[in-house]
C-alpha cells in the first residue's frame, strides 16, 4: 500500500495531509467464483458460513472488553477472518436462491440456519471463549486442508485463503490454553471449567449426513476429520496437563436447525437494526 | 541502559519492535508494545504493526536487552567522527566535475 | 531564546548549555528524542497530551464498538470491527510514546480508571442510533484529523512518528463514516431522519474538540512555544467548518447552526456561537456517558487481571524451566 503523508509544508491546502492512494492495488474483497451453487452445494456452503458468522457475531461482542488491548487487537482480527470467510461462503450459498449475503444474515431466521452448538455457545469468561476457539479452530484448519481440494471451485478458493488464517486462530488459541492451563492457580481452575463446558458440543461437529453423502467430493466428510484433530489438540492437552473431559454429550441438530436457544438472543440482537427498516440499504 | 521506558515493575514487560517491510530494506523500529513472553511478543506485534501488510519480517526484542548509547556520554561516544571531514566524498572539492568519480 | 549563565558554578553552565541545545532544537524544528534534556515542564506536558490521546482512543473505542453486534449489514461489521481494532491500535502507539517518557502502562491505565487523566469528553455522549457510526466518523474523526495532521511533525520524535502512522491509518476512519451517512441520506425517510437527528447532536460537540476559544486555553500558549501544539485551538475549528460546508452540502444534510454563514472578506465561513456551558459540564464528569465509559474500562481491566497475571506466571515458569534445563546441561557437560 503506498499511502504517504506530505509533513513538511505547514500550510499545504489539504489539511488532512496528502494522503496518496495511486499504485494502492486492494485485492478482492469477497471471493467469488464464476459458477451459481446448485441447492444442495449452497445448503453445505450457508453449513459453513453460518458456523464463522456466529463466530464472528460472538467475538465482535469482545471488542473492547478484552483482558489487555493487545487481545482487542487479537481478537479482533480472528473475528474480521471469520467474517471474511462468512460473506464468502454466504455470497456463494446465496447465488442458488438469487440472495445476498446479508439477505441470509439478517433475514432468516433460527430453522434456517445451520450453524454448529458449539459456536452459539455464550462467551462466557475469556477461558471460555478460548476453550470453543481452541476446538472450533482445530477444526477449521483440518477442514479447509482438505476443502481446498473441492471439487467445488469456489468452495476450494475460499479454502485455500482461509485454512491460512485460521492456521493463526489455531494457533493463538493454543497459546492461550498453554497460558491459562499452566499460569496461576485460578486460570487453571477456569480452563479445566470452560473445557468441560464446551466438550458436550464436540461430537456433533464430526456428524455426516445425507448432504454429504450427496455431495461426495465437493464436501469434506466431517467424521474424515475426527481422527486428525484428536491427534492435533492432544500434544496441547498434554503439555497443559488438561484431559479430555467425560460427560455430557449434546444431541446438536444445528445442521437440521435444531439450535440451543443462545441462537435466537445472538440473531435478535444481530438482525434488530435490519429489520426494524425492511427493503432499507445501509 | 535499556531503551527508554523500560520498567521492572510492569505485570507484562515493555517490547521494542522492528518491521522489514520488503526485501532488500533494513529492519526499522515502529514502536513498543507489552506481551508476556516472546512467543506472544511477536504476535501480538504482527496484529498491530502489520495489518496493512507492512511487514515481511517482524522483529521483537525485550526493551531490557537492548544497550543504548547514552546521550549524557554523547559528547566522547560521538566525538571522534567530528572534525574527520576527509571520510566524506564532499571534502574533494577538486574532484567535482571529473567524470566517473 | 538565551539562556541565563549563572558566574561561579560549572555544574550551572552545563544545565545551560543542555537547554541551549534544547532550545535550538525546537527553533531549528528539529526533533527531541528520548533520554535528550529536556524542561520538566516540557517532559509533564508531553506525558500529559500523549496520555490524554491514548485514553481518548481507548475511551473511543466504547462508542462504536457498541454497533459492532447490531451493524445491519456483514461489510459495515466488518468496517465498524476494523475501525475499533485500529482505535485499539492508535491507543497502543500512543502508550508506547508516553512510555519513552517514562510512563508506564499500568500507571496510566490506573490513573485513566481512577478518573485522575483526561480522555476527549466527545466520548462522553451516547450512540443510541446507527446513524451516529456515521457522524462519529465525519465529524469527530474529522475533527481529530485535523488535530493530528500538525502533530505529525510533533517536536518530541516518538510522538510525531505515532502520528503519521495513526494520521496514515485514520484516513479510512473519516470516509466510512461520511459513506455511512450518504447511504441513509439516499434511503427512507426514516433513515435520512436518523442521520440529520444524528447530525444535530454530533456537530457543536465536535466543534468543541478543538478546545476552548485561544483566550480562553491556559496551556496553549507554552504548548505552541514548545511545538507540542502546532496551530491555535480557533484556527483548527475554523479550518474544520471550512472543510464541513460543502461536505454537508454532498450528504444534503443542514448543519444545525443558524448563524453559520459565509463570510466574502474573509473567505471563511463563520460561525454561531459556541454553548460552552454543556461543554465544561461534561469535561467536569457530569456528562451523558462519564460515568459508563470508566466503569466498562474498569471492568475490563479488573475481570482481565486474572488473565493478565496467568500470562505472567507462566512466563516466570518457562524462564525458570529454561534456565534449570541450561544448567543441568552445563552439569552433564562438565561431568
Amino acid at each position: 500500500m503506498t499511502n504517504h503523508i506530505e509533513t513538511d509544508a505547514d500550510d499545504h491546502a489539504d489539511d488532512h495531509g496528502h494522503v496518496a492512494v495511486d499504485g494502492t492495488v486492494l485485492d478482492a474483497e469477497l471471493i467469488e467464483g464464476p459458477s451459481v451453487a446448485t441447492p444442495d452445494v449452497a445448503e453445505y456452503a450457508s453449513w459453513l458460513g453460518d458456523d464463522s458468522l456466529v463466530l464472528a457475531q460472538q467475538l465482535g461482542a469482545w471488542i473492547s472488553r478484552a483482558p489487555e488491548l493487545e487481545e482487542d487487537v487479537a481478537l479482533g482480527n480472528v473475528g474480521l477472518d471469520l467474517i471474511g470467510h462468512a460473506r464468502s461462503l454466504l455470497h456463494y450459498a446465496g447465488t442458488a436462491s438469487n440472495q445476498t449475503e446479508d439477505d441470509l444474515a439478517y433475514w432468516r431466521t433460527e430453522p434456517d440456519f445451520r450453524s454448529l452448538h458449539i459456536v452459539e455457545q455464550p462467551n462466557g469468561d475469556f477461558a471460555h471463549t478460548i476453550a470453543r476457539q481452541f476446538v472450533v479452530a482445530h477444526y477449521l484448519f483440518e477442514l479447509y486442508s482438505r476443502l481446498r481440494a473441492s471439487g467445488d471451485a469456489t468452495l476450494a478458493a475460499i479454502a485455500a485463503k482461509a485454512v491460512k488464517e485460521v492456521d493463526y486462530h489455531r494457533d493463538h488459541s493454543t497459546q492461550w490454553v498453554l497460558r491459562l492451563a499452566q499460569g496461576t492457580d485460578e486460570s487453571r481452575r477456569r480452563m479445566i471449567t470452560a473445557l468441560s463446558d464446551v466438550w458436550p458440543y464436540v461430537d456433533e461437529i464430526f456428524r455426516d449426513g445425507p448432504l454429504i453423502d450427496r455431495l461426495e467430493g465437493i464436501a469434506v466428510r466431517p467424521s474424515s476429520l475426527r481422527t486428525a484433530f484428536d491427534e492435533a489438540i492432544a500434544p496441547v492437552l498434554a503439555e497443559a496437563e488438561l484431559e479430555i473431559p467425560r460427560g455430557f454429550v449434546a444431541t446438536g441438530g444445528g445442521r437440521d436447525g435444531i439450535h440451543s436457544e443462545h441462537l435466537a438472543f445472538l440473531l435478535a440482537e444481530m438482525q434488530v437494526l435490519t429489520r426494524a427498516h425492511p427493503g432499507a440499504s445501509w | 541502559m535499556t531503551t527508554p521506558g523500560d520498567s521492572a515493575a510492569e505485570t507484562w514487560p515493555l517490547w521494542e519492535v522492528f518491521v522489514r517491510s520488503n526485501r532488500g530494506l533494513s529492519h526499522v523500529h515502529v514502536g513498543s508494545l507489552h506481551a508476556p513472553d516472546e512467543t506472544l511478543a511477536v504476535r501480538n506485534a504482527r496484529d498491530l504493526y502489520t495489518r496493512r501488510s507492512e511487514g515481511v519480517s517482524v522483529w521483537v526484542v525485550p526493551a531490557a536487552a537492548i544497550t543504548t548509547s547514552d546521550p549524557d556520554a554523547k559528547g566522547a561516544f560521538f566525538e571522534s567522527p567530528v572534525g574527520k571531514n576527509y571520510r566524506h566524498a564532499s571534502y574533494y572539492s577538486k574532484s567535482e566535475g571529473v567524470k566517473h568519480l | 531564546m538565551t539562556s541565563t549563565i549563572t558566574p561561579d558554578t560549572s555544574a550551572a553552565v552545563d544545565i545551560s548549555v543542555e537547554e541551549q541545545q534544547f532550545n535550538d532544537l525546537i527553533e531549528a524544528d528539529s526533533r527531541i528524542e528520548p533520554r535528550d534534556w529536556m524542561p520538566e515542564g516540557y517532559r509533564k506536558s508531553l506525558v500529559r497530551q500523549i496520555s490524554q490521546h491514548a485514553h481518548s482512543e481507548i475511551i473511543g473505542m466504547q462508542p462504536e464498538a457498541n454497533w459492532i453486534t447490531r451493524a445491519p449489514s456483514l461489510k459495515r461489521k466488518a468496517i465498524l470491527m476494523a475501525k475499533v481494532q485500529d482505535e485499539a491500535g492508535h491507543g497502543l502507539y500512543l502508550y508506547s510514546a508516553a512510555q519513552t517518557l517514562g510512563a508506564t502502562r499500568d500507571d496510566m491505565t490506573g490513573a485513566l480508571i481512577a478518573g485522575k487523566a483526561r480522555y476527549s469528553s466527545i466520548f462522553n455522549y451516547p450512540t443510541p442510533t446507527w446513524a451516529d457510526m456515521g457522524s462519529i466518523g465525519w465529524l469527530v474523526d474529522g475533527a481529530a484529523i485535523c488535530n493530528q495532521v500538525p502533530l505529525c511533525r510533533a517536536s518530541y520524535g516518538p510522538y510525531g512518528r505515532a502520528m503519521v502512522r495513526i494520521c496514515k491509518e485514520e484516513s479510512f476512519h473519516q470516509r466510512q463514516g461520511f459513506e455511512i451517512l450518504l447511504e441513509l441520506m439516499a434511503g427512507t425517510d426514516e433513515q435520512r431522519q436518523m442521520a440529520q437527528d444524528s447530525v444535530n447532536r454530533w456537530y457543536w460537540p465536535a466543534l468543541q474538540m478543538f478546545g476552548p476559544p485561544d483566550d480562553d486555553s491556559p496551556n496553549s500558549a507554552q504548548s505552541m512555544a514548545w511545538k507540542i501544539k502546532r496551530h491555535s485551538n480557533d484556527e483548527l475549528r475554523q479550518r474544520f467548518v471550512n472543510m464541513l460546508v460543502p461536505q454537508a452540502a454532498v450528504l444534503g444534510v443542514t448543519l444545525p447552526d443558524p448563524d453559520l454563514h459565509f463570510n466574502e472578506e474573509t473567505q471563511q465561513w463563520d460561525l454561531g456561537e459556541i454553548d460552552w456551558t454543556e461543554f465544561h459540564e461534561v469535561l467536569a464528569g457530569r456528562g451523558p456517558n462519564n460515568a459508563q465509559r470508566l466503569q466498562r474500562r474498569r471492568d475490563a481491566h479488573e475481570e482481565g487481571r486474572w488473565v493478565r497475571e496467568a500470562a505472567a506466571a507462566y512466563a516466570a515458569k518457562e524462564t525458570a524451566r529454561k534456565q534449570s534445563a541450561l544448567t543441568t546441561t552445563t552439569e552433564m557437560a562438565a561431568s
